[in-house]
């Protein structure tokens, strides 16, 4: 009997579960754009994981010399062309995407996970000193453009990809601190946390049991739309030549290199710089997408 | 009113205070010497080791921080070690040129953006409204060396209807710097032609940086000519007969001015950062390309002091964007200590 009722009560919540999937599923695809940003996401991460094996040319992600090939023009055998030292640019935007991926993938999970918790420590505690010191802190952060802060800590470390990455996300924190603060201390004045402190629950209890659930469908869409800025930052990083350093193929950092043979030679500058739009585009579509589903206003 | 800039203006300076920490921080911990980097590697041990006393590299932290900060305060930010001039020099020299580029972006993209939205806004839902709604996705999704490259390659490279990259062509003397705006010296020095020639320079990069800002304006200023066009006062206007432009640009317009100046203080940093990209690209000799010589060669002091700036820029404008919007709007005036 009691077997029978817990097995009831699991299909219930699986059914729930399924429900609610469908129909984030579709306010999802209600957005035509959302669902071909999700495709052309799918396969830039999908080609990104198998770059080595679908690649024409993987050797040439490295430093690799052909000068017989090089700087050719786009051709079937070359989709995107040669570069000055005869490397397939194809291949290198695919490896090059590897990276892109990694520098938001790693970017995100330093930064987020600071920012969240301060946040909802300084939402929890509006009011008190513990407010003011972490917000202010914050806002010192915000004081200048990011790309401006995350340029001057690479430049004062080594200029190299970890670098680049921890710079980034040492600028990043605070949005998230920002944005769950928000959060926060609106939520605290709710009747669920009124109810928590009244029966004596701990703290810690109500500010990741309570109001960190609540907080999370803005965290995810704002994770999701800032993969696309987090890689703008770093393509631009690596563009001006503080972060992936050559040979390694990272998409500003070809852009770059490219454009020293504009207008000549304009596939070693054009088709990187596309590659770069392409990804952070689909990103944004699908963060629209999500927005819609978790029906966030302002992120 | 003045109540609340003196507090802003406190708030400001506690966060410039917080800034410089942070940044000194950063600039001293970093492995590596700096009064070695400052001399070279052809400098002694003995001059190096008379170099940290000088810079009071053997004090501790918050000392060395004192004496800097003092230094600040005198206008005094240490020497370059790369171009081996005081940074504040250098920062006087280049400054203009990035002011130049900035505020003729902001101009292009104030004005483009504004009317595009109030377009896109009153004619909703038709192909000018699709077609703004594209520019602005690609706009926020296009880094901006990269809207520069294509401009560079598309408008100067292929079809040559623009100069090519610097303030001036190679072969043209600059005239005699006097307030460093390249123009207005030019017309300054009675070389009219010599102020065409850098006004087309100055168009191209002035236009890069301005494209996503262009896109962005135009979005906000359509969200709010969309909100105001079901208002009331819009259609008594439209049944007595006004002419649609001057509803457009009259009526609809105003009320939308005060959103899109609210974000161009958030705008402005974007458009600080950018400058850097589109500087490199077209060789702009500016701040920004200053300041990505500097981090390129590690010159901490420039470093240090580049950072100060921008936050300073960057609080000031912010400053100015809300005394600006309470003139605009009582509602915020009155809210915000009592007029």
């Amino acid at each position: 009997m009691r077997l029978e009722q817990q097995r009831s009560d699991w299909m219930a919540t699986l059914a729930l579960r399924r429900r609610r999937l469908s129909r984030g599923w579709y306010k999802f695809s209600r957005n035509s754009l959302s669902v071909i940003g999700l495709v052309v996401l799918g396969l830039i991460v999908l080609a990104a994981i198998l770059a080595p094996y679908i690649t024409p040319y993987p050797k040439h992600a490295k430093a690799y010399t052909n000068f017989r090939d090089a700087g050719k023009s786009p051709s079937l055998e070359h989709f995107f062309g040669t570069d000055r030292v005869g490397r397939d640019i194809f291949s290198r935007v695919i490896f090059g995407y590897r990276f892109s991926l990694m520098i938001g993938i790693v970017v995100l999970s330093l930064g987020v996970a600071p920012g969240v918790i301060l946040g909802l420590i300084a939402g929890y505690h509006q009011g008190t000193w513990i407010e003011s010191v972490i917000m202010r802190i914050t806002d010192v952060f915000l004081a200048v453009p990011p790309l401006v802060l995350a340029l001057a800590i690479t430049a004062m470390l080594t200029p190299n990809l970890t670098n680049q990455m921890m710079a980034i996300a040492l600028v990043w924190w605070p949005w998230y601190s920002r944005l769950v603060f928000a959060l926060a201390s609106s939520l605290r004045s709710k009747y669920f946390v009124r109810e928590a402190e009244l029966t004596g629950t701990s703290k810690v209890h109500i500010m990741f049991k309570e109001i960190l659930p609540n907080c999370l469908a803005p965290v995810m869409t704002k994770m999701t739309l800032d993969m696309g800025i987090v890689i703008l930052l770093g393509a631009t990083l690596s563009f001006i030549g503080l972060g992936i350093q050559p040979p390694k193929p990272g998409l500003g950092t070809m852009v770059a290199e490219g454009a020293k043979r504009l207008p000549g030679e304009w596939w070693g500058t054009i088709f990187p710089a596309l590659a770069i739009v392409v990804v952070i585009l689909a990103f944004n579509l699908v963060g629209d997408g999500l927005r819609d589903v978790f029906s966030v206003e302002e992120v | 009113m003045l109540t609340f800039i003196g507090k802003r203006l406190f708030q400001s300076l506690f966060v410039l205070f917080g800034l410089s920490l942070l940044i000194f921080f950063i600039a001293r911990v970093m492995p590596g010497d700096p009064a070695r980097a400052a001399l070279g590697f052809l400098a002694t041990e003995e001059q190096v080791e008379s170099m940290r006393e000088e810079m009071h590299l053997n004090d501790p932290f918050h000392v060395q921080y004192y004496f800097w900060l003092r230094n600040l305060v005198r206008g005094d930010l240490g020497r370059s070690s790369y171009t081996h001039r005081p940074v504040t020099t250098d920062l006087i020299q280049y400054i203009p040129a990035t002011f130049e580029l900035i505020l003729f972006a902001t101009l292009i993209s104030a004005i483009v953006g504004q009317v595009t939205g109030v377009l896109a806004g009153y004619f909703r839902n038709s192909w000018f409204d699709g077609l703004s709604r594209l520019v602005s996705y690609l706009g926020i999704a296009t880094p901006s060396f990269v809207v520069a490259i294509f401009l560079l390659f598309i408008f100067s490279q292929v079809l040559k209807l623009a100069p090519g990259v610097g303030r001036l062509p190679i072969m043209m003397t600059p005239p005699r710097t006097i307030t460093g705006f390249m123009i207005v010296d030019s017309l300054l020095a009675g070389q009219p032609d010599l102020a065409l020639t850098a006004l087309k320079h100055l168009i191209l990069p002035a236009i890069s940086l301005a494209v996503i800002h262009i896109a962005q304006e135009g979005r906000i200023t359509r969200t709010s000519i969309v909100e105001n066009m079901q208002k009331d006062y819009i259609t008594i206007h439209k049944v007595h007969g006004i002419r649609t432009s001057r509803i457009m640009f009259k009526y609809l317009l105003k009320p939308s001015i005060i959103p899109t100046v609210t974000v161009m203080g958030l705008d402005f940093a974007f458009l600080m950062s950018n400058a850097f990209l589109v500087e490199i690209v077209y060789m702009w000799p500016g701040f920004s390309r200053y300041a990505v010589t500097a981090m390129l060669n590690k010159d901490l002091n420039a470093i240090v002091a580049v950072v100060l700036v921008i936050g300073l820029t960057f609080a000031l404008v912010n400053l100015l964007v809300d005394i600006i919007i309470m003139g605009l709007d009582p509602t915020v005036r009155l809210r915000r200590g009592g007029g």
